[in-house]
C-alpha cells in the first residue's frame, strides 16, 4: 500500500516537470514583448534595455529555463508585473479564496449528486426517475457562466426588483462594512456571497454525478448479494446505504479526484463574473494584462493541483477498494 | 440435430443443407400505377396508402416544411441569383434546399420502386445493423438524433431563415432594447440587431467549430491511441505520459493562455480545441487495442502473414469505432460549450461576428433591463448540447459490448 | 541445468538407439536391478552417466517435416520498484521432438504445462528463448520477415476458442477473402470460387460466406477457422486444443473433420490437446508434457497400452471408462502441480510421484528423454530399460 502511494508520488515528479517544460515554452515562444507596455516616446531604447536585462530577457532561452526552473523549485514564483509584487505574496490569499469555492462546490456536487442518483436507482423508470433525468441532462448541458448570469438574474438583480424576502449579493466576496461585523454576522455574509458562485460552479458537476451514481447503484443494486440481504429481513435503508452504497461508490470516489480540472476550468468564468478573488480571475487578468510570470505561475499551480487531486483520487481509490492495495 | 436461426450443424461426413432463418420474411403488396403518381405529386402520400403510416407522415411532413422555407424565403433566393456578387453562403443555402427537396422526392420514389419489392432479408446482419436497430428503439436518442439535423440543415439554409441581417444595426432609438415580440423573436440588443437571426448565424459558427475541432481531436486521439497500444512497451509508457500530461491541465485554462498570446482568429481557436481534445480519445482507443491484441482473431491475423499495417487498419480500428463514436459526439456538445467560454471571454469569435458565447457576453451590462439578450442565446446552447447528449447516450447504449460475438 | 546432458559426442558405445518410433524392434530384456541405480543402465553414452536422448542425440529421419531440439521459451518475472529480472517462468523447458511428413504427434498435459507456449513458440507467434526449429530443414528462428511470410503458407494455426478467433466485424467470406487475397492465391473471381471451395471442405456450404460470426455455433466457427487455416495449403497444421471449447458432442464431428482432412490433403498435425481420449482418435504418435518439458513420448497405442510414467498412468486412469461395472483403478495425484517459475530440483514431477521405488535420487538426478526400448521414450530414472514398446500388441511393419 506505500509502495503503491509511493510509486504513484515518484510517477508525479515528471509530470509536474513536463508540465512546467510545457508552460515555459509556450509561453515563452508567444509574440509580444512584456516591455511593450512601457514603451512610450519619452523612454529612451537604453531604459527598455535595462528593463530587459533586469528581467532577465536578454538571455538565451536554455538558461532562462534553468534559472527559472531553479528559482521555481525554491518557491520563488517570481515577481508580477502588473502587481508589482512579489508573487509569493499574492498566492496565498488568491488560492485560499479559491480553495473555499472548491470545497463548497465539490461537497454539494457529491451530496446531491449522491442523492439524486440514488433515488433515481432505487425508483427507476418512474416518475421521479424520469423528471430528475431530465433536469440532470438539463443542468449538465448548460454552460456554467450562463448559469451564474441566470442566477444573479433571478436570484439577485430581480429578487431585488421583486422584492423577494432572501436576495443573494452579485458579486464579490464580502459585503460593506465587513471589518465591522461579529464573527457571527461575517459567517453569515460569506455564506450568502458564496452560495450562488458554488451553485453555478456545481451544479453541472453534480447533474452528472448524478448520472453516473445512478448507473453505478443499478448495477449494484441488482447483484445477488443485495437480494441476500434483503432476504435476510434488513430493511430497505440499511440494504440501500450499507450494502449497496459501499459499493456504488468505488467508481465515484476516482471522479472525485477527475472533477479539479473541471472546477478549475469551470472557477476562471465563475469567479470573473462574481468578481470573487480568486485563482480563476487572477489568471483571466494576469493573461490580459500580459503579466507572464504570474501566467506562469498561476497555470502551474492549477495544474498542480490537477496532479495532486488525481493522487489523492489514486490513494482514496485504494482506500475504499481493497483490490487495488495488493498492486 | 438442426437449431434454430442461423445455426447449422451437420452430421460429418455429409453436410445437411442448413434451414434459412424463417422469421422476419416480409412479403409486400405490389406498387399500382397510381401510387407511383401520387408519390411524384406528394412524397409520402403513396406510402400512406399503403398503410406504412410512419414512413408516410414523415416524409410528408419534412417535403411540407420545405416547402414552406422555399415558398417563405422566395424572395431572398431570387435575390442570391440577382446579387451582383453571388453570396457564397446564399448560394449554398440555395444548393442545400433544392438537395433537400430532391431526396426526399427520390427517397419516396426509391422506397416505392425498389424497397417495396424485396421480402425483408434477415440474414448478414452486421454488428452496425443490429446497433441500428437498437438504436431505433430508444427515442430520446431518435429525438436528439432529428435535432442534431434540424440544427445541422438550419446552419445550412440560414441565409434564407434568417428575418435579419446579424449585424445590421437598426435606429438607434428606435430599435435598441426591444423585449421579444412578433416583429423580434427574440428581442434586439443594444445596437437594435435582431437576436433571432444573431442566434441562427451564431449556430453555424458554434456548430461547425464543434465538428471540426472535434473531428480533428478524433482522428489525432485515435491515432495515437491505437499506436501507443499496438505497439506496446516505450511507445506505449512515453505517449501515455504525455496524455497524462496533457489531461493534467484544466482545459479552458490551457486555452486561454494559449489563445491570449497570439492572435485570437477562428482558425487558431479550432485548432486549439483539437489539440486539446484528443486525450480522452487516446485512452479509450488504447484500452480497446490493448484488449483487441490478446484476441484471437488478431493473433491469427498475424500468423496468417498479415502486416502490421493492414491489421491495424482492418482488424483494430473497425472494432474500436464504437466507443469512439460515442465519444465524438458527446465531444461535440462539449466543444461548443467550450467554445461558447472562450467567446464569453473574448478570446473566441471576435465581435461582431455573432456567436453564442460573445452574445451572452454582451448581455451581461444590462442585465436587468433586457434579460433576453443573454438568456435566448444561453437557451440556444443548452438546447443543442442536449440533443448531443441524447444522441451520444443513445450510440453508447446501441453500441453496447455486449453486442460482440 | 544440473544435469550432465551436454554430451556432444555422438558415438554410442553401446546399444542400438534407433529413434525412429514405429519401428518396434524387440529387444533382449537386460537385467533389472530392485533399485534404480545406474548399475541397471547399459553403459552410458559420452560422459553422461545415464542414457538419455539430448537434443543432440536425438536422431532424426532426414524427411522429417520438423525438427525440434531443445526449444526453450521463458518468461521473466520482475518485481520491485525498478522491475528488475529476478526469475524466469519457464513455460518451456527444453522441448525436443521431431514429426514426419503426414503424421500426427499429440502432444498432451495439463493446463500450465507449456504445450500452448511449444505450439506457438515453434511458429515464431512467441520468439522462443532458446533452441532450434527446423522446418523441410529451413532454419525457421533466423528467418527474416518476408521469409517468414513465406513459411505461414507453409505451416499454420488454427486456435482454441472459436468464440474469439474470427473478427466478429467480417462476414466469413470476407475473413477467407482476405486471406486468399494476402497471398495471392487467387484474385478476381476466381477468390469467390475458392472461397466456396472451402467452405466446403469443412463441411458447411458456400452461402455461408454471406454470414457473420456471431450467427454460427461453436461447432461450426470452428470449421471456418480450420477453412481459415486450409486457405494458405499449408503442409503443417498446429492444432491448439481445436475442440477444448466445443460440447462434447460436437467434438467427434470435428475430429473426424481433421482427420478426413489430413487424408485428404497429407496435412502433417501437431495435436494439442489435454483430454487423452481426444488425442487418442487422431494422433499416431503422444508426447506428454509436464512442467514444460516432454515426460513421455511413444507410439500412441503402445502409449495407451503400456505407459510407463507415473505421471502417464494418472493421466490416463482419470479418462472416463464406457463401461459400467468394471473396475476403474483411479490413480489420484498428491499435492499441486508446482508453479513454472519454481521447478522443483531433479525430477520436476517426484513430490507427487507415486511410484514405488522413488527414493533420494528422484529428487537429484533430472531425468533425461531415455528410450526404454522399441522406440518408446520417458523420463524416469526408475522405469527400467526394456519396459518399452508395445504390450501384447504385434510390432506394425
Amino acid at each position: 500500500m506505500i509502495s503503491y502511494f509511493l510509486r504513484r508520488l515518484l510517477g508525479s515528479i515528471p509530470l509536474l516537470l513536463g508540465i512546467l517544460t510545457l508552460i515555459f515554452f509556450i509561453i515563452n515562444i508567444a509574440p509580444g514583448d512584456p516591455t511593450a507596455r512601457y514603451f512610450n516616446p519619452n523612454i529612451s531604447p537604453e531604459v527598455i534595455a535595462q528593463m530587459r536585462t533586469n528581467l532577465g530577457l536578454d538571455q538565451p532561452i536554455h538558461i532562462r529555463y534553468f534559472k527559472w526552473l531553479g528559482s521555481f523549485a525554491q518557491g520563488d514564483f517570481g515577481y508580477s508585473f502588473g502587481q508589482l509584487r512579489p508573487i509569493s505574496e499574492i498566492l496565498p490569499t488568491v488560492l485560499w479564496n479559491t480553495l473555499q469555492l472548491m470545497i463548497v462546490a465539490v461537497v454539494m456536487i457529491f451530496i446531491l449528486g449522491m442523492l439524486i442518483g440514488i433515488v433515481q436507482a432505487v425508483r427507476q423508470y418512474s416518475v421521479v426517475d424520469n423528471v430528475l433525468t431530465f433536469f440532470a441532462l438539463f443542468f449538465y448541458s448548460m454552460p456554467s457562466f450562463w448559469l451564474a448570469l441566470m442566477l444573479i438574474l433571478i436570484f439577485s438583480l430581480k429578487a431585488s426588483q421583486w422584492g423577494w424576502p432572501i436576495q443573494f449579493p452579485a458579486s464579490q466576496m464580502t459585503s460593506v462594512g465587513y471589518e465591522f461585523f461579529s464573527t457571527g454576522e461575517r459567517i453569515t455574509d460569506r455564506f450568502m456571497h458564496m452560495i450562488l458562485p458554488a451553485l453555478a460552479l456545481g451544479v453541472g458537476g453534480a447533474a452528472g454525478i448524478a448520472r453516473y451514481m445512478r448507473g453505478s447503484m443499478l448495477e449494484v443494486i441488482h447483484q445477488d448479494y443485495i437480494r441476500t440481504a434483503r432476504a435476510k429481513g434488513l430493511s430497505e435503508r440499511i440494504v440501500i446505504f450499507k450494502h449497496a452504497l459501499r459499493n456504488a461508490l468505488i467508481p465515484i470516489v476516482t471522479l472525485l479526484g477527475l472533477y479539479l480540472p473541471i472546477l478549475l476550468s469551470g472557477s476562471v468564468l465563475v469567479e470573473t463574473i462574481f468578481a470573487w478573488p480568486g485563482m480563476g480571475r487572477l489568471i483571466v487578468d494576469a493573461i490580459f494584462q500580459r503579466d507572464y510570470p504570474l501566467v506562469m505561475a498561476t497555470s502551474f499551480i492549477a495544474a498542480g493541483l490537477v496532479v495532486v487531486g488525481n493522487l489523492v483520487a489514486d490513494v482514496l481509490y485504494a482506500v475504499v477498494d481493497p483490490r487495488i492495495r495488493t498492486e | 440435430m438442426v437449431h434454430s436461426s442461423g445455426d447449422v450443424e451437420f452430421a460429418v461426413p455429409e453436410p445437411v443443407s442448413a434451414p434459412l432463418p424463417a422469421a422476419g420474411v416480409v412479403t409486400r403488396a405490389p406498387v399500382t400505377p397510381a401510387q407511383y403518381i401520387l408519390s411524384a405529386l406528394l412524397p409520402g402520400s403513396a406510402q400512406i396508402a399503403r398503410g406504412e403510416w410512419v414512413g408516410g407522415m414523415l416524409l410528408a411532413f419534412s417535403w411540407a416544411i420545405m416547402l414552406s422555407v422555399t415558398f417563405l424565403a422566395r424572395g431572398r433566393i431570387a435575390g442570391v441569383f440577382t446579387a451582383g456578387r453571388m453570396p457564397i453562403d446564399g448560394l449554398v443555402a440555395v444548393v442545400t434546399l433544392v438537395l433537400s427537396l430532391v431526396t426526399i422526392w427520390g427517397w419516396a420514389m426509391y422506397d416505392l420502386k425498389v424497397r417495396a419489392r424485396r421480402p425483408r432479408r434477415r440474414f448478414g446482419d452486421s454488428q452496425w445493423t443490429i446497433a441500428a436497430r437498437q438504436f431505433r428503439r430508444n427515442k430520446l436518442a431518435i429525438a436528439g438524433l432529428v435535432v442534431m439535423i434540424v440544427l445541422y440543415l438550419m446552419t445550412l439554409l440560414t441565409p434564407l431563415l434568417a428575418p435579419y441581417d446579424p449585424t445590421a444595426q437598426g435606429d438607434i432609438v428606435l430599435t435598441r432594447y426591444l423585449s421579444p415580440s412578433f416583429q423580434h423573436l427574440m428581442g434586439t440588443d443594444k445596437f437594435g440587431r435582431d437576436i433571432f437571426s444573431r442566434v441562427l448565424y451564431g449556430a453555424r459558427i458554434s456548430l461547425s467549430i464543434g465538428f471540426i475541432a472535434v473531428g480533428l481531436g478524433v482522428v489525432l486521439g485515435a491515432l495515437i491511441g491505437s499506436v501507443a497500444g499496438y505497439f506496446g512497451k516505450w511507445t506505449d509508457t512515453v505517449l501515455m505520459r504525455f496524455t497524462d500530461m496533457m489531461l493534467s491541465f484544466p482545459r479552458v485554462i490551457l486555452l486561454i493562455v494559449i489563445i491570449a498570446l497570439f492572435e485570437p482568429t477562428i482558425w487558431l481557436v479550432v485548432t486549439v480545441l483539437g489539440l486539446t481534445g484528443w486525450m480522452s480519445v487516446a485512452r479509450i482507443v488504447r484500452g480497446e487495442v490493448l484488449t483487441l491484441r490478446e484476441r484471437e482473431f488478431v493473433q491469427a491475423a498475424k500468423v496468417l502473414g498479415m502486416s502490421d499495417a493492414r491489421i491495424i487498419w482492418r482488424h483494430i480500428i473497425p472494432n474500436t469505432l464504437a466507443p469512439v463514436i460515442v465519444y465524438a459526439t458527446l465531444g461535440i456538445g462539449n466543444t461548443i460549450l467550450v467554445e461558447a467560454s472562450l467567446s464569453f471571454l473574448g478570446l473566441g469569435v471576435q465581435p461582431p461576428t455573432p456567436s453564442w458565447g460573445n452574445m451572452i457576453n454582451d448581455g451581461r451590462d444590462s442585465l436587468i433591463t433586457a434579460w433576453w439578450i443573454s438568456t435566448f442565446p444561453g437557451l440556444a446552447i443548452v438546447l443543442t448540447v442536449v440533443a448531443f447528449n441524447l444522441l451520444g447516450d443513445g450510440l453508447r447504449d446501441a453500441l453496447d459490448p455486449r453486442l460482440r460475438t | 541445468m544440473n544435469t550432465p546432458l551436454n554430451n556432444p559426442s555422438n558415438d554410442a558405445p553401446g546399444g542400438d538407439t534407433t529413434a525412429h518410433p514405429e519401428v518396434l524392434t524387440p529387444r533382449e530384456p537386460t537385467p533389472v536391478a530392485a533399485s534404480g541405480s545406474d548399475m541397471a543402465l547399459p553403459p552410458a553414452r559420452g560422459n553422461s552417466d545415464l542414457r538419455g536422448q539430448t537434443p543432440e542425440d536425438m536422431d532424426v529421419p532426414d524427411d522429417a517435416l520438423l525438427v525440434v531440439r531443445g526449444l526453450k521459451k521463458y518468461f521473466p518475472i520482475r518485481r520491485g520498484f525498478f522491475s528488475r529480472h529476478v526469475g524466469d517462468v519457464k513455460a518451456v523447458d527444453g522441448v525436443s521432438f521431431f514429426m514426419r511428413r503426414g503424421e500426427t504427434l499429440g502432444l498432451v498435459g495439463e493446463s500450465g504445462c507449456g504445450k500452448t507456449s511449444a505450439g506457438r513458440a515453434i511458429l515464431r507467434m512467441e520468439e522462443p528463448t532458446a533452441g532450434s526449429v527446423r522446418f523441410d530443414g529451413q532454419d525457421v528462428l533466423s528467418l527474416d520477415r518476408d521469409n517468414l511470410r513465406r513459411l505461414r503458407r507453409r505451416a499454420q494455426y488454427v486456435f482454441q476458442d472459436p468464440y474469439s478467433s474470427l473478427n466478429p466485424r467480417m462476414t466469413v467470406g470476407d475473413t477467407l477473402r482476405e486471406v486468399l487475397t494476402v497471398h495471392r492465391l487467387a484474385s478476381g473471381a476466381a477468390v469467390d470460387a475458392r472461397v466456396g471451395q472451402l467452405l466446403e471442405v469443412v463441411g458447411l456450404r458456400a452461402e455461408h460466406a454471406l454470414r457473420y460470426p456471431h450467427e454460427f455455433s461453436g461447432g461450426p466457427r470452428q470449421r471456418i477457422g480450420i477453412a481459415r487455416a486450409l486457405a494458405v495449403e499449408p503442409e503443417l497444421i498446429i492444432c491448439d486444443e481445436p475442440v477444448s471449447a466445443l460440447d462434447v458432442s460436437v467434438q467427434a464431428q470435428v475430429i473426424n473433420l481433421l482427420r478426413d482432412l489430413q487424408d485428404e490433403f497429407g496435412l502433417t498435425y501437431l495435436f494439442i490437446a489435454h483430454d487423452l481420449s481426444v488425442v487418442e482418435h487422431i494422433s499416431d504418435r503422444v508426447a506428454v508434457m509436464y512442467l514444460g518439458r516432454i515426460v513421455e513420448i511413444a507410439d500412441s497405442r503402445v502409449l495407451y497400452s503400456n505407459p510407463l510414467m507415473p505421471y502417464t498412468q494418472a493421466l490416463l486412469s482419470a479418462v472416463p471408462v464406457a463401461e459400467p461395472g468394471r473396475k476403474h483403478n483411479r490413480i489420484v495425484l498428491q499435492g499441486d502441480v508446482p508453479s513454472p517459475a519454481n521447478p522443483p530440483s531433479g525430477c520436476p514431477f517426484h513430490p507427487r510421484c507415486p511410484h514405488p521405488l522413488k527414493d533420494a535420487d528422484c529428487a537429484r538426478i533430472v531425468p533425461p528423454l531415455a528410450d526404454k526400448g522399441g522406440g518408446h521414450f520417458a523420463a524416469c530414472i526408475k522405469v527400467p530399460l526394456g519396459s518399452g514398446g508395445a504390450r501384447g500388441v504385434p510390432p506394425t511393419a
